[in-house]
């Protein structure tokens, strides 16, 4: 693993995709602490950590795309597939590379508060709070980039695909506020979100009876659900997004609650699309 | 050292290989040879654990490819047909990465670099770009990290596509000196290459191991009938009976050129050297002069058709 995880940063920082990631964070932590700390003197450090999150739009997709579509593209991956390491190893190792590129700018923000507490009233706990969830967040969303990476040849379509699922999480909160909160309309959008579920089953497996059995299953139960309890389905759809939105999530954090549940999901995540990553990887060896 | 039993691949409905087994011992060179398509690669892919297979299994040194792919990886370099390069590295970052990855000791690593770059004699671009190498140092810097590690059993697939004569030959002379002490493992769907430096063929058809055995034991076993081409200055019509001397003539066919004939004639049996001289004599009894005579055997070449050929037919019938 430390092979591959040394291998992986001579390459961040011998092209300039490390340099660029770490600026671009750099550029907007300035820009935000300008406004707002500066410029509004308000001494919510925090505050800047959450309005910029949005840059994880454009760097993730960036940063991850490369990392496994590329080693596909080029075929290097027979290489790592016939020397004696394994695919977690493989993943792991890329994955704790693009988390150094990730903490060096993290490190310099750090620095942020503790200047900033010289000229006045920072909350440090507050601030190194919302910096850890910022972490776990970044640490997230990589993740799902890196699983994207490993499903797709191409660099483009990684990137292509890695930022419109990034998009989608980032107003998955404003988009829950659009669903219907009546009982019935949640329940219509979960047989919905169950048909399309089975659809895809029959796409991955084509196995008609699988995906018949998976409709009937997850449409069923919503039903049954929905006629023994209909007053739970009020609601429901919008609360579902909300907590699918990894970005509602740090926003706890940021608005000063340091729930711990808020970064075991962030990890879990992370973790989650790490071992589909190795899944993933693993699979090809089948379908090639 | 490797064991590949009843080894089946399947793409959808396009099976790639269908039940390959063979063994293969330890400190010899082995060829794999067969027509574009047959299912060399695919084999070497599974062998070496970038590829499942649909059935069947691969042990090597005791190790099976999937279940204890760590130990059995440990045993094999693999230069698969496209060198797996990383461009935007030198050879020497490059082969370092590999080091780290096979686990040779950190204090180890220079020594055993130096030692694969002398071999393949890239020592001169260690410190260049890998993408502005020209194909064949990629393919020295391919060879380089398949034998870094010293592993006992190197696989290489077409090691020798794409580069010119020299370097060809640089190449076999490099694999026959791998050969004394590894076993290496290299597939072509070049006859005379695979001839030159391997000590057993493994002719391979359709997914299906059709021959293996020795080049001399190949030859031996196939060289059926031999073939006398000569050219006479006898007239046409008189060749039927100056052939008729000749008990060993078996067919011929005759050829009118300008001003002599071309004569192939088939002869029964091995003993070709008789079969000459009576045909020398009984031309020249006849008085006419043989300018020309060339004994053709059934070279691998021949029986490599014939084996892929076989094949075809029998899926036709």
């Amino acid at each position: 693993m430390s092979a591959i995880l040394r291998h992986e940063l001579s390459s961040y920082f011998t092209n300039l995709s490390g340099y660029v990631f770490g600026a671009f964070l750099l550029l907007f932590a300035g820009i935000y602490t300008m406004v707002y700390n500066l410029q509004s003197a308000i001494t919510n450090f925090e505050y800047v950590l959450g309005s910029m999150s949005f840059v994880f739009l454009v760097i993730v997709p960036i940063l991850t795309m490369r990392v496994l579509a590329e080693e596909r593209r080029q075929k290097t991956d027979q290489l790592l597939y016939s020397l004696p390491i394994t695919m977690t190893q493989v993943v792991l190792g890329k994955f704790l590379a693009l988390m150094v590129v990730f903490l060096v700018p993290l490190a310099v923000i750090a620095l942020y508060p503790i200047v900033l507490s010289a000229f006045g009233n920072i909350n440090m706990a507050a601030s190194f709070g919302a910096l850890a969830g910022f972490f776990c967040l970044g640490a997230a969303l990589i993740a799902i980039g890196v699983y994207i990476s490993s499903i797709t040849e191409s660099q483009a379509v990684a990137a292509g695909l890695c930022f419109v699922i990034m998009l989608v999480n980032y107003f998955l909160g404003d988009l829950a506020n659009m669903t219907s909160p009546t009982a019935f309309g949640s329940a219509s959008l979960l047989v919905l979100a169950g048909l399309v579920v089975s659809m895809a089953v029959y796409l991955m497996t084509k196995n008609g009876f699988l995906a018949l059995l998976c409709a009937a299953a997850l449409v069923g139960g919503t039903m049954l659900a929905f006629g023994l309890n209909s007053a739970a389905f009020e609601g429901l759809v919008s609360t579902i997004l909300e907590k699918l939105s990894l970005f509602e999530w740090f926003y706890i954090i940021i608005n000063g609650v340091f729930d711990l549940r808020c970064v075991v999901f962030l990890l879990s995540v992370a973790g989650v699309f790490l071992f589909l990553s190795v899944q993933s990887m693993e699979k090809r060896r089948w379908s090639e | 050292m490797i064991e590949v039993n009843h080894l089946c691949k399947r793409y959808g409905n396009h099976t790639a290989v269908w039940d390959l087994s063979f063994h293969i011992e330890k400190g010899q060179i082995y060829g794999f040879l067969g027509p574009n398509g047959a299912g060399k690669s695919t084999t070497m892919n599974i062998m070496t654990g970038c590829l499942a297979a649909t059935s069947g299994e691969v042990r090597i040194g005791g190790f099976d490819i999937f279940e204890e792919g760590e130990q059995a990886k440990k045993l094999i370099g693999y230069l698969p047909e496209q060198p797996p390069l990383y461009l935007d590295r030198t050879p020497r970052e490059y082969l370092t990465f590999v080091a780290r990855a096979k686990g040779i000791p950190e204090k180890e690593i220079p020594q055993q670099l130096n030692h694969v770059m002398s071999v393949t004699q890239t020592l001169d671009v260690a410190d260049r770009l890998i993408k502005n190498l020209s194909k064949g140092y990629k393919q020295r810097v391919g060879i380089a990290q398949a034998i870094l590690g010293d592993p006992e059993v190197v696989i290489l697939d077409e090691p020798t596509v794409g580069l010119d004569p020299r370097q060809i030959m640089e190449i076999r002379d490099l694999i026959k000196e791998l050969g004394k002490d590894h076993t290496v493992i290299l597939s072509s769907h070049i006859l005379s290459e695979v001839q030159a430096v391997c000590q057993t063929i493994l002719i391979i058809s359709k997914g299906k191991l059709v021959a293996c055995d020795s080049p001399e034991n190949l030859e031996r076993l196939f060289a059926g009938t031999a073939t006398v081409e000569l050219v006479t200055e006898a007239e046409e019509a008189e060749i039927p009976a100056i052939l008729a001397q000749v008990p060993q003539v078996c067919g011929s066919s005759v050829q009118r050129r300008k001003d002599d004939c071309l004569v192939r004639v088939e002869l029964e049996g091995h003993e070709d050297k008789a079969a000459c001289r009576a045909l020398f004599f009984a031309f020249a009894g006849a008085n006419r002069a043989i300018t020309q005579m060339t004994v053709a055997k059934a070279s691998l070449e021949d029986i490599f058709l014939e084996l892929t050929q076989e094949e075809k037919e029998e899926k036709a019938q």
